[in-house]
């Protein structure tokens, strides 16, 4: 018994950019460990995905395709993955670890008949004496650990923005099959979904984030940061004191208990550089900080630092940065 | 019906890690240990749901710490009663699921509230296979929740946007931080809050699914600079990350 099955997910008929990286870590694998890539498809109006990745190079493709499925259902889409699971024989899963995946990836490994082991959010997969050890930050990130499996079967969930997405192209096999549960029967369910207002980007994917601390002084203070955020196309994020005192919202917060981004650019403004913020923004590409303290520590992890009052130095850096874009 | 909330035991957030000796695990030399912070939003779900629905709320921790008094903390804010349970080695999300789950059973039907994930091992798998092992679903990262008679509908923040679920008791709900506002205990709780009963039991730990090869420290970021003092020196940054950091 062996064998890969990645559980893909898909919005509106496409499968996600990062289920593509997972796939693709998978079948770079795929020899080390042996035996065929299964991806799964679980959705419904699913026949564009299934042919996008039945030449992916992927042996073949399973299609659970139906009305009440249109939708993400933990116990639905669990119980689908399951079965394919079993009927591919796998041993290793992979799922992209999206808010989806984190969700149904451990209901995946508790599943009885699987009983398999979990690592949750991997960024390095190796394959040793075929064996897979995965590494995995935990303490959003201040240490990084490598696990093994001990059970039969290994789910693992990957990062997204960390594996290469190139696939190496093939034709598969598809292959429909039927949910093990008759339709309609759901406990729980999502019954919508609302896109983000205003087209605000998410500070977890965006490419740029300006961060705000308690130095910007209250809520109004945060449009200088969204100023020089939109000059440079980025994303606002917030320390988690600005958080708790309710100047900006949870969806914003940086760090342990909030978000763990990294952004090619972060720039970090008035913000003092607590190590539960400095765990979340510590692998971005570059790092600049503006405080009036010279000793705060968000200065021992930038890479360009400016010591001055934020409502000087922002404004003129969004100014200069737009002169760029003219 | 009656309420269930795990709780976990965590390093405070403002803690630096450092490795123990053996390389496997983190030194807890001068660790500060604190309630999991997502596990307060549950709480406070928890307590709300039994103001609701009346029956039995009943907080439960896996581990062998000393959590006495955070577990007496629990009580003063609602709970009525909690359960410690001590396994006999570190066990993981699999391991601490399925000793809640056979604790629990003289309890069901019950409605369970988790943390969305506990800050150490970030994992984020306790709730959701604890609903599996009690066959009811699971709506976890849950950022609003609105209770019904026989249910509840929540909201959960995804890539670009929110989505709306909607349940039926019994559930397990993992929550998000910023959920609700958690309440604080006063005084006269407290007191209370001494004559509650608190039970530790020692338990068997369940074989564990992963073995830790190691555990380390990310890598030191390379040495910055200042670039200088006030907006005098925008210029030399902006240069600066144009030609040598090339992101602008």
């Amino acid at each position: 018994m062996s064998g890969i099955c990645v559980i893909l997910e898909q919005r509106g008929g496409e499968a996600k950019r990062a289920s593509i990286e997972a796939l693709a870590e998978a079948l770079r694998n795929k020899d080390a460990l042996g035996g065929s890539v299964t991806a799964v498809l679980i959705g419904s109006g699913m026949t564009a995905a299934a042919e996008q990745m039945k030449s992916s190079g992927a042996d073949k493709v399973v299609v659970y395709d139906r009305g009440d499925l249109a939708h993400y259902s933990a116990e639905g889409y669990r119980a689908c993955a399951a079965q394919a699971i079993q009927a591919a024989h796998a041993t290793t899963v992979f799922v992209a670890a999206t808010v989806q995946g984190r969700d149904l990836a451990p209901g995946i490994a508790g599943s009885a008949c699987l009983d398999a082991g979990y690592a949750a959010e991997c960024t390095n997969i190796e394959v040793v004496d075929g064996r897979i050890l995965a590494t995995r930050p935990v303490y959003a990130g201040k240490a990084i650990v490598k696990v093994s499996c001990n059970s039969d079967v290994f789910v693992l969930s990957l990062r997204p923005n960390v594996f290469s997405a190139s696939l190496p192209g093939g034709d598969g096999v598809i292959e429909s099959a039927d949910p093990p549960f008759p339709e309609g029967e759901l406990g729980a369910h999502v019954t919508s979904i609302a896109d983000s207002a205003g087209g605000s980007k998410d500070v977890a994917e965006a490419d740029v984030v300006v961060s705000g601390g308690r130095g910007v002084g209250g809520p109004e203070g945060f449009a200088t940061i969204e100023a020089l955020a939109a000059a440079l196309n980025g994303a606002v994020g917030a320390s988690r004191a600005v958080v708790d005192l309710g100047w900006r919202p949870h969806a914003e917060q940086v760090g342990q208990t909030g978000k763990v981004v990294s952004p090619t650019l972060y720039v970090a403004c008035g913000i003092s550089g607590a190590i539960q913020h400095l765990a979340g923004m510590r692998t971005s590409k570059v790092i600049v900080a503006i405080n009036k303290d010279a000793e705060a520590p968000i200065f021992k992890v930038a890479d360009y630092g400016i010591v001055g009052d934020l409502f000087d130095v922002v404004p003129a850096l969004t100014k200069a940065v737009g002169e760029l874009a003219d | 019906m009656n309420a269930i909330c795990c709780i976990a035991r965590v390093p405070d957030t403002a803690t630096r890690i450092k490795v123990s000796g053996e390389g496997k695990s983190v030194d807890p030399e001068s660790v500060q240990y604190v309630i999991n912070p997502y596990d307060e939003f549950a709480l406070e779900a928890a307590i709300q749901f039994k103001e609701r629905h009346g029956g039995e709320l009943v907080v439960i921790h896996v581990g062998s710490g000393d959590f006495s008094k955070d577990l007496r903390q629990c009580l003063a804010k609602g709970a009525d009663r909690a359960i410690q349970l001590k396994p006999s080695a570190p066990v993981g999300p699999h391991g601490i699921s399925a000793l809640i789950a056979e604790k629990v059973e003289s309890l069901l039907p019950a409605t369970v509230f988790c943390g969305k994930q506990a800050v150490d091992g970030d994992v984020g798998a306790t709730g959701i296979m604890l609903a599996g092992l009690l066959d009811v679903p699971a709506v976890s990262k849950v950022s609003s929740i609105e209770f019904s008679d026989d249910g509840a509908t929540c909201t959960r923040e995804i890539e670009g946007g929110t989505e709306t679920i909607e349940t039926t008791f019994p559930c397990v709900f993992t929550l998000e931080k910023g959920a609700n506002e958690p309440r604080r205990a006063g005084l006269k709780e407290i007191m209370a809050a001494k004559k509650k009963p608190l039970d530790i039991e020692d338990v068997a730990a369940p074989a564990s699914k992963l073995e830790v090869l190691s555990l380390e420290l990310p890598p030191p970021r390379p040495e910055g600079r200042i670039v200088g003092e006030g907006k005098d020196c925008v210029p030399d940054l902006v240069q600066l990350l144009r030609e040598e950091a090339k992101v602008l």
